[in-house]
């Protein structure tokens, strides 16, 4: 057993050991229920950054950033902005409302059982794309760690997948506010430490980092060096299409992250407004500090070891742990690859309950046995196939995609899903009166289906490879691309508002629109959110 | 305030403890559907709405918030876009070199702080917002007792 492996397994058990310990101390029975209760507005926000902070953000940005330079940052950028939309359009309302889920939201207003039924489908979705980049990364990871012994990226995605599903289904893994906030903090001290070496290695100097940046030398695809300037735009986003694209996926980004399952329901677990809008001002200044330090990661990946080395190594996911090494050798190396793992393991807990819940009670119990359980038990035992399955179809994308797809362009994907399948329903139906059931399924169904297929005839699944191109690197479709952006939004989105839109202008639900001020006041004033004071 | 919904598990109740952010809709309860899962509908005995909307305080609120929300949300989408539009559009101008640096470099860079401002700017805003809020249901409440 190799050194690095060695401190990789113990650093995560101890993680796993101090999450265990911080979620047993907090009060009650369950750390979420608690939570209703008495988090603090600092603590919710590290919670979010926690949740939002996945394999994408660490492994997936310092990829991009390592090969394409100044493009990948955009990625970062994207990711922080977004919470001015979560902030200032949908946090406050849903909390005042009292609303969990998106499910929930449309439920009020419309006919639940359709609306809910096509809520959790889209959560399904979103939940899916979201993990199969969990997943590539988890398996890129392990299979680098275990590179000696042989272990392909198909067993490590398979063997560490089926492990992940199975612990976080069993009830091993507490995914608790608690989790995500030890993990949000090593994440953080991870990055910094690195970050700190990255500038000690030049020195500490700025000057001399970016001039490094501005000539980075790797092998470029005709055998012979290249020196490219790395803070220059357009590695990744090239003419023709590349400036669509970028804009494409600034809006995927900017308006996706509202639409997340999982960073939604974070505004309920505060006490009040005030709180909930503390802890998205927490989540902003850890997350916006987490993003700029990108740059050190990203561009120290490729100055100090280089695109040629990380792509013989595990290639773009890869990046960040391998400077890990480089610069602080296997002990560090361990360190970061296990902070990496806790992170794939608790977004992978938090993907999977949100997924497997709203299947079971939205889908299952709401809509198939109308509000009832038949049996009991039944309920949480369709949420746990659910989980099984959404695990294994990630699994099995996951390989097929390979572990040179970069994690946060396949997060990103996850996002265009939420914008354009979410946000269009979500802000109709806490702003437009008209609105309706008709809408809310139209909208749901035509941003869907739109980003998906989007998606598939896009050149990240259909490309015509050269020759030289063999194994899991081909494109999964031979041919040329239908759709010439990787990114899907900037068609999808606007479909998923048109959708709808002319779905609410084919009927009419007078009791939709009746219920609308009713809405209005309690999104407003909290009216009815905290009614236990009785009257 | 007191709790809104009582969490406390009731006995045999099977939801499991795995309690993360998104273990939202409790499983295995047969009994009352929890609050926030209420229709409008079920959940329509708290107040008279359309009074409450048509309050002076309350209309003054809703135009407050829109005065700063909507200017507040078109600044930070141009801003944010103006990004991706000019980097793609005017490569020339964002590769012009600043400081060692270059201008797209800093521009992605400023985004952050515009993030950081308008976030500021609008919890300074929305403090005044809950003080209305209160006042609103706090009428509400005194309305109902002298009725």
């Amino acid at each position: 057993m190799t050194t690095s492996l060695l401190m990789f397994l113990v650093f995560v058990a101890i993680t796993l050991v101090i999450t265990y310990w911080a979620a047993r101390r907090s009060t009650g029975s369950s750390a979420y229920f608690a939570a209703g209760r008495s988090i603090k507005g600092w603590q919710n926000g590290i919670a979010v950054a926690g949740d939002y902070m996945s394999a994408a953000s660490f492994l997936g940005i310092a990829g991009i950033i390592a090969f394409q330079g100044y493009d990948g940052f955009m990625y970062s950028v994207g990711f922080l902005v977004a919470y001015l939309t979560v902030l200032l359009v949908v946090a406050e309302p849903l909390r005042n409302a009292g609303k969990y889920t998106m499910a929930d939201v449309l439920a009020y207003r419309l006919k639940p059982r359709p609306v809910r039924a096509m809520a959790s489908l889209s959560t399904l979705t979103v939940s899916t794309f979201y993990m199969i980049a969990q997943m590539v990364g988890a398996g890129a990871l392990v299979s680098l760690l275990l590179k000696d012994s042989g272990v392909t990226y198909r067993s490590a995605v398979i063997g560490v997948g089926v492990l992940m599903i199975v612990y976080v289904v069993f009830g091993g893994m507490l995914a608790t506010t608690w989790v995500q906030i030890v993990k949000a903090v090593l994440l953080m001290a991870g990055t910094i430490l690195l970050s700190i070496l990255v500038l000690a290695n030049f020195d500490f100097s700025f000057a001399a980092f970016f001039d490094a940046v501005r000539h980075v030398t790797y092998t470029g695809a005709d055998g012979r060096p290249v020196t490219q300037d790395f803070l220059q735009p357009g590695l990744r986003y090239k003419p023709p299409y590349g400036a669509l694209d970028l804009l494409s996926l600034g809006a995927a980004l900017v308006f996706g992250t509202a639409g997340l399952p999982h960073i939604l329901v974070r505004f309920y677990t505060v006490p009040d407004a005030k709180t909930a809008r503390a802890s998205v001002v927490w989540a902003m200044g850890i997350i916006g500090v987490f993003y700029i330090l990108t740059t050190f990661l990203g561009f120290g990946a490729a100055t100090i070891v280089g695109r040629d080395v990380i792509a013989k190594n595990g290639g773009t996911n890869m990046s960040a742990p391998i400077l890990a090494q480089t610069l602080g050798g296997d002990i560090f190396f361990g360190f970061v690859a296990a902070i990496a793992f806790a992170t794939i393991l608790a977004v992978v807990a938090g993907l999977t309950i949100s997924a497997s819940t709203s299947f079971a009670h939205d889908f299952w119990t709401n809509v198939i046995h109308r509000g009832t359980e038949r049996a009991p038990g039944e309920e949480v035992k369709v949420a746990r196939i659910t989980a099984f399955v959404v695990g294994g179809v990630s699994i099995v994308i996951a390989i097929v995609l390979g572990p040179t797809a970069n994690v946060a362009f396949l997060v990103a994907l996850a996002f265009a899903v939420a914008a354009s399948a979410n946000l269009p329903v979500i802000v109709f139906s806490l702003f437009w009166k008209r609105f309706n059931t008709r809408g809310a399924v139209a909208g749901l169904g035509t941003g869907l289906l739109a980003s998906i297929v989007l998606i598939l005839i896009s050149p990240s699944i259909m490309t015509v490879d050269p020759p030289t191109v063999t194994g899991a690197a081909r494109h999964l479709i031979q041919a040329n691309p239908i759709f010439p952006l990787e990114n899907p939004g900037i068609l999808s989105i606007p479909l998923g508002f048109l959708g709808a839109f002319l779905g609410t202008l084919t009927g009419r639900e007078p009791s939709a629109a009746a219920k609308f001020t009713e809405l209005v006041v309690r999104a407003n004033t909290g009216l009815g959110a905290e009614k236990a004071t009785p009257h | 305030m007191p709790p809104k919904i009582q969490m406390e598990p009731e006995p045999g109740d099977q939801t499991p403890e795995v309690g993360s952010a998104t273990d939202v809709a409790p499983l295995g309860r047969g009994a009352s559907k929890p609050a926030h899962e209420l229709t409008a509908d079920e959940d329509a005995d708290v107040a008279d709405w359309d009074r409450v909307a048509a309050t002076e305080e309350f209309k003054e609120l809703l135009a407050s918030k829109r005065r700063f929300i909507v200017p507040a949300t078109i600044f930070f989408v141009v801003y944010y876009f103006a990004l991706p539009v000019l980097v793609g559009y005017a490569p020339r101008l964002m590769e012009t070199r600043v400081l060692g640096l270059n201008v797209a470099y800093l521009f992605a860079l400023s985004q952050f702080f515009m993030a950081w401002i308008v976030a500021a700017a609008y919890v300074r805003v929305a403090g005044g917002w809950d003080k209305t809020a209160r006042r609103v249901i706090e009428r509400l409440d005194s309305g109902r007792k002298e009725g």
